[in-house]
């Protein structure tokens, strides 16, 4: 059976954004994706947490696309998670509505890649500075993938680097959807876009 | 011309001696006793003894004003539960304090009767003083000055027996006092009702009492509607008064106290929304006729008499306030009250009342007492009412900073109906202030001056009272002075203004929150002293404009953004043009340069985003420390 997808869209600048809303149109072309614009739907933050719960327990996997601010999401997907992810619904006694479904974080990030990690300026990769994301799947009991990244997303010389990582967004969609991808396996790499970026990009 | 220079003389006393007092500290009962001394030589010279007599009783109305006040702010189910401290403590003060007085009377050779019926004089205390005084120090809601209260209701029952009983000491059973009794307190319906069998009579008493709930209960809303729908203010006031003297006169018809009914009227009425209409109708009214009681009381000592004999009439006097204070201080332990009540308590009712004249008058008629034991009991009244001030006094002074230490034990003081919000004005928007204050639990009194309005309002639960807002008395019956913020949403824009300035000026610890039309209004209100105020249509044409953008194709959190640039610059605009604003502000160039001056600088304040206006490529994100090279690897590593 496929999977269902929801994708949490945040991006408080959409009209502005090169690559995340590049992506989101992709994502929205995808079958069985829902893609909900968070910024559109709460533009004054007051999150309707019923509505939320109630939605996000109708799919198989959420996908939180952002960029990347300060090592997190932007405001108002923290402002979700405090919300939605209520004790006693997910997580705590009796709190399993988010069981077994699979958390994703689909970002971009100004900053290279190379800066992320033991050499470079923010010491640690992406999947280690999203261990609070991680750990927030984990004690909901989802099951939690490497985040799939676009660094130098502001990037404006090497369109094809969008373009690649845009393709490959959609066929990591898919495989999720399809089931096509080995979770467990994937759950232990560092992050999703060696896997889905190489092929159409530059290699 | 004789009774307007009387009237003159009065008021000139308690112009003069009222306000010394109150800075001094003695308040303005002490200062109406005063005046009243000083006056009394020349009151007596433009007044017979029998007019001024008859000034006295009329002004005693005062006092059944007073009650009927006092009802007002009494919920019935309060008054109910007050019946233990009611029958209790009062019973027992004035059968105890009778019993000792009269006894002590006995010793000093006095007949039986005689020392009864001085008892029974000088076993009440005096509502007026100690109520009027209560309240001017705002003792009435502690737990003293309620028992105090409900001991001074009992003495008001009291009166009636007392008043049946002081012929059958006279010795002549069977006699028809009350042909016999001097005009002012003969109760007028007397007449016809001693002719009726006993039970005929409980009917009737019972009747009135019936007649006064029944008709507060079903008669007032319609008529006190009917009245303010005219919206003539001195018809209002005239229906006051014509209510409380028509039930005075109802009661005292049957032979019933007047106050009494008074007091009863105003407890059925508490519920009413015109409560506090009522009440700031009343309230002058009040003040004045026990100011002229007051002086009355003073005007009516009788030096000569005092002077004859100082040492018996100070002895008695002194000697009444103990035996009634050791009777009171007694009670106050059983009763376990607190020590700051305690004292409270004791220090309150010791004194003899007004009462007490009507008493004597009574008593030397039937032959009771002599015509010189009640010169001498007037005297000890007299004495022992300009005593009472000073005990207060000496509570607040002496008594209260002693017992600072133990203030733990005090008792909670009874939290008034009062909120701590005043809405004055219900339209829509005083409306959804109260809806949203009344979600969170926050009591609110709300004022207005449309009865249709408050039939509105009171169809959906909310308590709304009737009166013109505007009126600093009726903000001040609606407790502004312990309210601590005003929300004023009046539609006239004058007014508005005006009970701004006046809450301001009266009031300066509330808050006020004005409701202006426009920005024109706003500035009126800022200048007449509103903390904030709120522009009516800021907040809903900037919401058009929001949703206007959305339609558009906007996405909605930049319009969201965009509503909040624009609000900003409006209201920033908002304050630097107040400085240029004047009255004439069109024909004002300096305002008018100025406001096109912000109005071409809106567009790129709205358009300017903190956090996009730095160039993309001077951000930190983007420029890795490290080397191109490196990158590679590092991408390769992370990734496999
Ligand atoms: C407030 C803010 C914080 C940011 N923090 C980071 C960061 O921690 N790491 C990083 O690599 N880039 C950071 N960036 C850069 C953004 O991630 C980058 O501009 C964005 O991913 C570009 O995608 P977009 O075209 O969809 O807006 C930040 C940008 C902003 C505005």
């Amino acid at each position: 059976m496929q999977r269902s997808i929801l994708v949490l869209y945040a991006h408080p600048r959409t009209e502005r954004s090169q690559a995340n809303r590049r992506l989101k149109r992709v994502a929205e072309g995808v079958d069985g994706v829902t893609v909900a614009d968070l910024y559109a739907e709460y533009p004054t933050y007051e999150i309707d947490v019923d509505r939320e719960q109630e939605r996000v327990s109708r799919y198989d996997a959420v996908v939180f696309q952002h960029p990347v601010y300060w090592y997190s999401a932007p405001a108002l997907m923290k402002e979700w998670i405090d919300l939605v992810l209520e004790w006693r619904w997910a997580y705590g006694p009796g709190g399993e509505a988010l069981r077994g479904k699979l958390w994703l974080n689909a970002v971009t990030a100004g900053g290279a890649q190379a800066a992320y990690g033991p050499e470079g300026r923010n010491r640690l990769d992406l999947r280690a500075l999203f261990s609070p994301f991680e750990q927030t799947a984990m004690l909901c009991g989802m099951t939690y993938l490497p985040p799939f990244a676009l660094f130098e997303a502001n990037n404006r010389r090497d369109r094809s680097v969008l373009d690649a990582h845009a393709a490959g967004y959609a066929k990591l969609l898919r495989d999720l959807r399809e089931r096509t991808l080995d979770i467990e396996a994937a759950s232990g790499l560092r992050g999703l876009a060696g896997l889905y970026d190489k092929p159409a990009g530059k290699g | 011309m004789e009774v307007l220079s009387g009237v003159f003389l009065y008021l000139l006393g308690a112009v003069i001696a009222v306000p010394i007092a109150q800075r001094i500290g003695l308040g303005s009962v002490l200062g109406y006793l005063i005046a009243g001394v000083v006056l009394g030589p020349i009151i007596h010279a433009i007044f017979s003894e029998k007019e001024a007599e008859e000034l006295m009783h009329f002004s005693e109305f005062g006092v059944v004003m007073m009650l009927f006040l006092i009802g007002l702010e009494l919920r019935p189910n309060e008054l109910w539960k007050m019946r233990g401290e009611l029958i209790g403590l009062g019973g027992a003060q004035v059968g105890v304090s009778v019993g000792l007085i009269a006894g002590i009377a006995y010793l000093f050779g006095l007949t039986w009767q005689a020392s009864i019926a001085v008892g029974m004089i000088l076993a009440l205390s005096s509502t007026a003083i100690v109520l009027q005084t209560l309240q001017e120090r705002g003792l009435e809601g502690t737990r003293g000055g309620r028992s105090a209260f409900a001991v001074l209701l009992f003495q008001d029952i009291a009166v009636i027996p007392i008043i049946a009983l002081m012929p059958l000491l006279a010795g002549g059973a069977g006699f028809d006092i009350w042909n016999m009794l001097p005009s002012a307190p003969k109760p007028k319906g007397a007449v016809w009702l001693n002719e009726l069998p006993q039970f005929a009579k409980a009917l009737v008493i019972l009747g009135a009492i019936g007649s006064i709930i029944l008709a507060g209960r079903f008669l007032a809303y319609p008529f006190f509607r009917f009245i303010a729908s005219g919206r003539s203010r001195e018809v209002f006031t005239a229906a006051a008064l014509a209510l409380v003297i028509g039930t005075a006169l109802l009661v005292d018809y049957v032979g019933l106290s007047p106050a009494l009914g008074a007091f009863l009227a105003g407890v059925v009425l508490s519920g009413s929304e015109y409560r506090h209409e009522l009440e700031s109708n009343i309230e002058p009214f009040k003040g004045l006729l026990l100011g002229v009681f007051f002086i009355s009381v003073g005007a009516g000592v009788d030096f000569g008499l005092l002077s004859e004999r100082p040492v018996l009439i100070i002895g008695c006097a002194i000697g009444v306030i103990a035996v009634k204070a050791l009777v009171l201080a007694v009670l106050a332990r059983l009763f376990k009250l607190s020590p700051r009540d305690f004292w409270l308590f004791t220090l309150a009712l010791p004194q003899a009342g007004e009462f007490g004249f009507v008493l004597i008058a009574l008593a030397t008629t039937v032959s009771a007492i002599s015509t010189m034991t009640g010169g001498v009991a007037t005297l000890i009244i007299a004495v022992t009412m300009f005593l009472t001030p000073l005990f207060f006094i000496f509570f607040q002074k002496v008594i209260e900073p002693r017992l600072h230490e133990d203030l733990e034990h005090r008792d909670d003081d009874e939290i008034k109906h009062h909120g701590p919000v005043i809405i004055a004005g219900v339209g829509r928007f005083g409306q959804m202030v109260n809806r949203m204050l009344r979600a969170q639990g926050i009591e609110t009194v709300v004022l207005d001056s449309d009865p249709r309005q408050l039939d509105t309002m009171r169809k959906f639960g909310v308590k709304a009272y009737y009166g013109d807002a505007s009126r600093v008395d009726l903000l001040e019956a609606a407790g502004i002075a312990k309210a601590s913020v005003l929300v004023a949403t009046l539609g006239n824009a004058t007014t508005q203004a005006r009970i701004v300035e006046d809450v301001r000026k009266t009031w300066p610890h509330v808050r006020v929150i004005a409701r202006a039309t426009d920005r024109n209004n706003a500035y009126r209100l800022l200048e007449a002293g509103a903390h904030t105020v709120i522009r009516e249509l800021l907040g809903s044409s900037v919401e058009a404009g929001r949703e206007t953008l959305t339609a558009l194709g906007v996405h909605p959190f930049r319009a969201e953004r965009l509503a909040r640039a624009f609000r900003q610059h409006d209201e920033e605009g908002f304050d630097e043009l107040r400085e240029f604003w004047t009255s004439d502000f069109a024909s004002n160039s300096d305002y008018v340069a100025r406001s096109l001056a912000r109005s071409q600088q809106l567009e790129a304040v709205m358009n300017t985003d903190r956090l996009e206006t730095a160039s993309p490529d001077e951000r930190g994100w983007e420029k890795p420390v490290v080397e191109e090279e490196t990158e590679e690897t590092g991408q390769a590593a992370s990734t496999t």
